[in-house]
């Protein structure tokens, strides 16, 4: 039996550091039946291994010539020294687990993203196949919210997308008192009486802080968007991303198994209630 | 087809001496610091004879009486868990070499176990901790090493103690499915029930005698008496009530205002599977070991989230603990994942009571949703 807690050795072949406490790690596989195996779907993530430390969850960027992209934010002890790490520095790597973006399901139709803080990250995999298949899509419409102008990571990017045909990119700072093109001041949601996309015709994919996901849900609710066709990328306190440690419980869903991503309308009476 | 006969009390040692010569360890009950406990013992003289238990919320009482029943006491202080699903489990040994990491599974070799008197509730909780640990997408492989080597030898409870509810949850007082042998102890000997092709292989070898009419009257008495037990939980699945009630933090104050948030009911709890994944290393740092401890949804830790914890007030703990194990494991296993052994009554240092709060939350829920 394949034992499903042994990680596979990895290699940090790069690193980029886009603000003082947020890397962008490039690992490599170091068996290559083990680059040969892995695939990842967008929205999955992988446990990262650190010797002497232990693992934490984080979600999968991109996967390209036997190379993943992970970036991490330096909050706590593993991810602090996970941006710390030089190129050369060896770890584990688990994964990849948990289910995807409904993109597939999504063709035909417009498509949001609402994203705070590192919460773009989990999307930007998700984003770069749809403009990849763009004419399988309507309308795209891609929102981020950050505290200062500064944070955006990506800030290119975000500019390569607003020359994609029919696709609006809005962004938001909430801590910036400036007026300044093309930024709108305050939080992500106050983006959304910008966006232009049909309500009935739409999904929107989320990630990001609790309060940013559930002021989302009312500001979508408001303009007439229904919760079946909102998704969200969530997080709780994994430890085994294996369905048995019990901590990543949300009421009934471990979202290591059933999610990370999770249609709204099905996780909403959970998600509303402090205290699960 | 199930067989059965009659093992006169003076030759359980039999029993014994066929899983010794068998290859098996053999665990069971024995007495330790005045309580039952699962320990691994070599002769009958280990198990705990005439000692009956007295079990209230808050309160456990050993007291030996004069007769020689092996089995006349109800409850372990902890059921089979702690034997397949370890307090402490290493999972992983990281290992630094020239050039990266190395990774090593652990394995263990675990002797072949037969555990002896087992009950009802405590191999419905067993039945649990099989679909968590074995039936989803990533069976747990030290869980499995350990769960593959078991026999099991279970034992029909024929008084309840003052905690037990296990009728009203249905896995008790009688020993249900996946049992190889059942035993129903009796003045002179025990009634033998073998259910499995290595429980009848033992059967055949054992200095058995028919069983006679009075032997099955008798047992069938002792277990209908068993079956009288004072507490009920209101029904076998309280998602509806429970699920009104955890939409109302104020139920919940008056019994978290005496949970001390310690988590001895999750620790005694025969289906309680949470485990945090710790890492540890020797002083020279040579290796880096991963390593599965218990966990329970009452430390602050368990529902950590990058700079705060979801569910840091008693209300948000207890309010997790009851719900989920009477009605989330409804969603997410097909059952409630109480097994109604009164475990986490008797162990819970203020005696707070898994049965009465329940009631209490489903009468009160009633009382404040007009037209329920």
């Amino acid at each position: 039996m394949n034992d499903p807690w042994l990680p596979q050795q990895a290699v940090v072949v790069d690193k980029v550091m886009e603000t003082p406490d947020v890397a962008t790690l490039s690992l490599q596989l170091v068996e290559p039946e083990a680059q040969q195996r892995f695939h990842f779907d967008c929205g999955q993530f992988n446990m990262l291994y650190l010797y002497g430390l232990g693992e934490v969850p984080i979600s999968i960027m991109d996967y390209q010539h036997g190379c993943l992209q992970h970036t991490i934010r330096a909050v706590g002890r593993i991810s602090r020294t996970l941006v710390a790490l030089e190129t050369g520095a060896p770890l584990g790597l688990r994964g990849p687990y948990g289910n995807s973006w409904p993109i597939e399901d999504a063709r035909g139709r417009d498509l949001v993203f609402i994203t705070a803080g590192l919460g773009c990250a989990p999307v930007i995999a998700a984003i770069r196949r749809i403009i990849a298949a763009r004419t399988d899509y309507q309308r795209l419409v891609i929102m981020q919210g950050v505290k200062h102008r500064e944070d955006l990571l990506w800030q290119e990017q975000y500019e390569r997308w607003r020359e994609v045909p029919d696709c609006q990119v809005l962004l938001a700072a909430s801590e910036e008192r400036q007026e300044q093109f093309p930024w709108s001041l305050g939080m992500v949601t106050t983006l959304i009486d910008k966006a232009q996309f049909d309500v009935n015709n739409c999904t929107v994919m989320m990630c990001g802080p609790e309060p940013m996901i559930r002021a989302s849900m009312r500001g979508l609710e408001a303009v007439g968007v229904s919760l079946q066709n909102c998704f969200v990328s969530l997080e709780r306190n994994m430890q085994c991303a294996l369905g048995l440690c019990g901590h990543c419980q949300m009421g009934t869903p471990f979202i290591c198994r059933e999610g990370p991503i999770f249609r709204v309308a099905d996780i909403k009476e959970w998600f509303l209630l402090e205290g699960y | 087809m199930n067989q059965t006969a009659f093992l006169p009390h003076r030759h359980l040692d039999k029993l014994f001496d066929l899983l010794h010569s068998d290859g098996f360890r053999v665990v069971g009950p024995t007495s330790e610091q005045g309580a039952i406990v699962y320990r691994e013992i070599d002769t009958v003289d280990q198990l705990p004879a005439g000692l009956v238990d007295h079990q209230a919320p808050g309160r456990y009482r050993l007291e030996q009486q004069a007769h020689g029943r092996y089995f006349d006491w109800v409850g372990t202080a902890q059921g089979l868990k702690p034997w397949l699903f370890t307090p402490e489990q290493p999972l992983m040994v990281a290992r630094e070499v020239a050039g990266g990491l190395r990774f090593e599974a652990v394995r263990e070799e675990v002797p072949l176990t037969a555990v002896i008197g087992l009950r009802g509730c405590d191999l419905a909780a067993l039945a649990l901790q099989d679909r968590h640990f074995l039936q989803g997408e990533y069976p747990d492989p030290h869980y499995q090493a350990r769960r593959e080597q078991l026999l099991l030898i279970g034992v029909n409870c024929h008084r309840s103690a003052a905690t037990c509810f296990c009728v009203s949850t249905g896995d008790g007082p009688e020993v249900g499915e996946g049992t190889d042998l059942v035993l129903d102890e009796l003045d002179q000997g025990f009634m033998v029930q073998a259910c499995s092709a290595r429980g009848r292989a033992l059967l055949v070898r054992l200095p058995i005698r028919p069983l006679a009419g009075g032997h099955k009257r008798r047992s069938k008495a002792l277990r209908k008496q068993a079956r009288v037990q004072q507490r009920a939980l209101p029904s076998r699945d309280l998602r509806k009530p429970l699920y009104l009630a955890r939409d109302d933090e104020t139920l919940w104050q008056s019994v978290a205002d005496r949970c001390l948030t310690c988590g001895n009911c999750a620790a005694v709890c025969p289906t309680c599977f949470c485990s945090r994944v710790d890492e540890e290393s020797p002083l020279d740092a040579s290796e880096s070991t991963q390593v599965r401890r218990w966990d329970t949804c009452f430390n602050d830790e368990h529902s950590y989230l990058v700079g705060h914890v979801v569910r840091k007030s008693a209300v948000h703990k207890y309010r997790q603990w009851l719900t989920h194990k009477l009605a989330i494991w409804h969603d997410q296993y097909d059952r409630s994942g109480c097994t109604g052994c009164g475990r986490c009554i008797t162990w819970c240092p203020v005696g707070i009571d898994i049965v009465e709060e329940t009631r209490r939350l489903c009468t009160e829920v009633k009382t404040r949703e007009p037209g329920e």
